[in-house]
């Protein structure tokens, strides 16, 4: 909601966080160590600017939610409306008052918390005194509970409008049937509805633990003051335990086509199975290959064939969308209605035929040059920096991932993409999702 | 060569301590009155490279809205030298990012590189420049993207397509009514020619403004700006007409009813733009205004109308002061669990009311200070946002400097200030009200609303 952006971009960007290379030219060798109850901290230094990013990344996502969809997601938006006596206007005014930035999503993996600071110490301390507080000492208030509970009812309904909310909520859905990621993050009604303190102090008790948080920092602060600041912010959690790992995802063993009724202009398209873990060998492979089918913007081929030949949607796009367990390998576009038919069957047809044949030499050669020419971009400034660093550590990548990106990616050769398509993609045995008007 | 350097030493909650050294602003004006901009960063070796042109669907005429957003599409389909899909294929190869964006103002088109790749870039952004191949078959299966793309963001998205009609009557007269993305029976009706017309309007160096930001070495971008852009020819650009919205006299109401769940207000000020404004420390107390009410979990509308009274579910507040035209100070939100959008409404005006009534308190307007200042200093970690910045205040006609003044012209924004602009703009003569009325949402019962409204009924 709230004001509508007044700029069009031409396509859509890419939304998805599928880390790709980058060097270590612009950035400081990442340090790492661990706070004194057990998190795991990321470190990279940027004195460039007067500042400081601070990210806590729990491993608390709705994944963790079991039979009660939304849990994760409450407890993570009451952490900042009450802690440790203090009231949601005063934590805002405290941290609002040095310049502070609160930020922080609710995922299905992980929760994080975000805070930006001035780096000199008379903004930066206060800051992450209030930011302790409300990671580890949340008041969890029934008036706010309340309050908060209904605000995300409004969202669900909200969502209920958007047909690409209502296509994703239901493509995870049918995808993921049994497991934990089938459960939408924002919760159902029902579940909502029945959400209480104690369930919300359970999850926060059980999950924002040490030993299940990582630290990134970013900034212009040196090795003690980062240790400091990591101290500081997690100074009232529990030792605790890691979560537990996941349950593995099952096969999508056979085709299946869902049509969801919407009073839309343009039917949403999405088709896709479970693709790939974040340490899945396959990793570097499928990330390149998937570069030339849908992943590179307006010169793949999905955009070929749907956007520039046919004019039939504004955004074609593949990913893989690597997670702690099997993450979706998802294929979308929007269409008017009535060509809805037409752009399912070309989408198809690219999928197949990229299954069956693999990328050309040439488009393999240029899916690397612009994954390993982009280097500088993906750490140019702060925050992606910090992004990484959050990655890295919470699925526990190598120190040097970054520095040897680019080295597994000229690795990949055509073979190896044929292969890895043809054994993980299967065409024939796919979701297939609708959502839109005759 | 201009140049200059910020120095604050500023004010508030935020001492003196904070200054962060903005880097300078080089400014080369080439012969063919193309004007580079270049803003030093070496914090990575990366550049962003960024062509503005001042033509926007604020110099659209009627019945032919979006033209300067199709154009953009045409933009990336080839010249003589580079055929269909070159561009985005060279960029891409040399690890490139790019797009473009149309505002109502202004039209840009950018990459971002590591910065040995900056003459890449240049030769294919003055080749489009003057060179554009504007194909009928390409065009009319673009046209075709560009309607997926209004249905996308518009059509099928009811806050959208609010904010759409509340523009048509908010302005009467003002370019500002049409939207971006143009009506869909103008798309329906562009004509490929309208497209060479309006390319050979705008499209020249002397309607352009460079912008690089990055790692780079301004005198090496200035000989690099000079051959690829140098030789460019220039179009007799033509001043349009100022189209200023004449006064509103009297409050304006409207409803858009289309299928949707949650209701959704939508309310705008007419407030001057810092380029419109006679007195021109307005626009920055309107500034500081929209932080009063938005400005963070801790500003009013958050914490009086989400959190205390409970009347709002999401409730915000926006301004833009580097508008070309006349502007809106805009309030939008959706009501609570057991309220209307009456209750809304009269929560919203209450809280106008309180602007005009009080002076806001010390501390509130130290925390919106302090907001700024130091996101002043996060803003530096984006290169792309410093671009977009100083392509956007020169786009307008303001020119860059004027992001100078901004933090300074802020702080000094005192409680008096903020109450004299919400005093002489914040009325209901120049206010106008839009009301998004869900319909139902399942066909059926669409039409079974339908026939009851008119009186037709089936019974059931």
């Amino acid at each position: 909601m709230g004001i509508n952006p007044q700029a069009f971009i031409r396509y859509a960007l890419t939304l998805l966080a599928l880390i790709a290379s980058a060097s270590a030219q612009a950035m400081a060798p990442i340090q790492h160590w661990q706070t004194s109850n057990g998190a795991r901290v990321y470190f990279a230094p940027a004195p460039e600017l007067p500042m400081v990013d601070i990210q806590l990344v729990f491993n608390a996502g709705s994944a963790r939610d079991g039979d009660r969809p939304g849990l994760a997601q409450l407890t993570h938006t009451l952490l900042d409306k009450g802690a440790d006596g203090l009231s949601a206007n005063q934590i805002a005014e405290q941290l609002e008052g040095v310049g502070a930035r609160l930020g922080g999503d609710s995922l299905r993996d992980m929760a994080t918390l975000n805070l930006r600071s001035l780096s000199d110490v008379k903004y930066l301390q206060p800051a992450v005194a209030v930011f302790a507080k409300l990671v580890a000492q949340p008041d969890f208030n029934a008036d706010d509970l309340n309050r908060e509970r209904e605000r995300m009812l409004i969202g669900l309904q909200y969502a209920q409008q958007q047909p690409e909310a209502v296509s994703e909520k239901a493509f995870y859905a049918a995808l993921y049937g049994a497991h934990p990621y089938a459960s939408p993050p924002e919760g159902t009604v029902e579940s909502l509805k029945s959400l209480d303190r104690a369930a919300v102090q359970d999850f926060h008790k059980r999950y924002y633990v040490a030993r299940n948080a990582v630290v990134a920092i970013v900034g212009a602060v040196d090795r003690a003051t980062a240790e400091k600041l990591a101290e500081t912010a997690t100074a009232g959690l529990a030792a605790g335990e890691a979560a537990p790992t996941l349950p593995a995802v099952a096969d999508f063993t056979a085709a299946r086509e869902q049509r969801i009724e919407h009073p839309s202009t343009q039917t949403h398209v999405l088709i896709g199975q479970p693709g790939i873990r974040r340490d899945d060998a396959d990793y570097f492979t499928l990330y390149v290959g998937n570069y030339v089918l849908g992943g590179g913007g307006l010169v793949s081929r999905l955009s070929e064939e749907i956007r520039e030949k046919r004019g039939l949607s504004y955004s074609v796009y593949s990913y893989f969308m690597p997670m702690a367990e099997r993450g979706p390998f998802q294929l979308g576009l929007q269409t008017r209605n009535d060509q809805a038919a037409e752009a399912l069957k070309v989408l198809r047809e690219t999928l197949s035929r990229y299954v069956a044949e693999g990328p050309t030499a040439a488009e393999l050669d240029a899916a690397k040059k612009n994954i390993t020419g982009g280097q500088a971009l993906r750490v140019d400034s702060n925050r992606k920096i910090l992004e990484y660093l959050a990655v890295i550590g919470f699925y526990q990548l190598p120190l040097d991932y970054l520095d040897t990106f680019n080295g597994k990616v000229e690795a990949v050769t055509l073979e190896q993409v044929r292969d890895a398509f043809k054994r993980r993609v299967q065409p024939e045995r796919m979701l297939t999702l609708l959502v839109g008007g005759q | 060569m201009l140049s200059r350097v910020i120095l604050f030493t500023s004010a508030c909650l935020l001492g003196g301590a904070v200054v962060a050294a903005t880097p300078q602003v080089h400014e080369y004006p080439l012969d063919n009155g193309m004007k580079l901009l270049v803003k030093v960063d070496r914090r990575a070796p990366v550049v962003v490279s960024q062509v503005w042109y001042k033509v926007g669907s604020s110099y659209e005429l009627d019945g032919h809205t979006g033209i300067s957003h199709v154009l953009e599409h045409m933009m990336f389909k080839g010249t003589q030298k580079h055929g269909m899909g070159e561009f985005s294929r060279i960029i891409a190869e040399n690890g490139g990012r790019e797009n473009a964006f149309t505002s109502r103002d202004y039209t840009a088109y950018f990459q971002s590189l590591e910065n040995n790749r900056l003459p890449i870039a240049f030769e294919l952004e003055a080749d489009r420049m003057r060179n554009l191949k504007l194909d009928t078959t390409e065009f009319a299966k673009e046209v075709k993207v560009v309607m997926e793309e209004r249905r996308l963001r518009t059509e099928d998205d009811a806050q959208a397509l609010t904010y759409e009609q509340f523009n048509a009557v908010a302005y009467l007269n003002s370019p500002y009514r049409t939207p971006i993305i143009g009506w869909m029976n103008d798309l329906e009706n562009l004509q490929a020619a309208d497209l060479q017309q309006w390319y050979q309007q705008w499209y020249a160096p002397n309607n352009a403004v460079l912008v690089v930001a990055g790692d780079v070495d301004p005198q090496a971008v200035l000989k690099l700006a000079r051959k690829h852009f140098g030789g460019l020819t220039t179009s007799k650009i033509e001043a349009s007409k100022p189209r200023r919205e004449i006064e509103q006299r009297g409050l304006r109401r409207l409803v858009v009813k289309a299928p949707a769940e949650v209701p959704y207000l939508m309310m705008g000020y007419k407030v001057p733009a810092l380029i419109t404004a006679k007195d021109d420390w307005e626009p920055y107390a309107l500034e500081v205004l929209a932080g009063i009410l938005d400005g963070g979990d801790s500003a009013r509308f958050t914490r009086e109308l989400v959190r205390g009274q409970q009347i709002a579910t999401t409730a915000g507040a926006g301004y833009d002061l580097y508008d070309r035209q006349e502007s809106l100070l805009m309030l939008d939100g959706s009501p609570a669990k057991g309220h209307d959008i009456a209750a809304l409404e009269t929560a919203l005006r209450a809280q106008i009311a309180l602007l005009r009534d009080q002076p806001v308190s010390v501390a509130e307007l130290e925390r919106v200070k302090a907001q700024v200042l130091a996101d002043h200093v996060y803003q530096e970690d984006s290169v792309f946002y410093q671009a977009m910045r100083i392509g956007t205040l020169e786009s307008v006609g303001l020119g860059w400097q004027r992001l100078d003044e901004y933090l300074p012209r802020v702080q000094a924004v005192t409680a008096e200030q903020v109450q004299k602009v919400a005093r002489k703009y914040l009325l209901d003569d120049r206010l106008t009200i839009a009301v998004l009325e869900p319909q139902p949402m399942d066909a059926g019962a669409q039409a079974r609303a339908a026939a009851a409204a008119q009186g037709v009924g089936h019974g059931h």
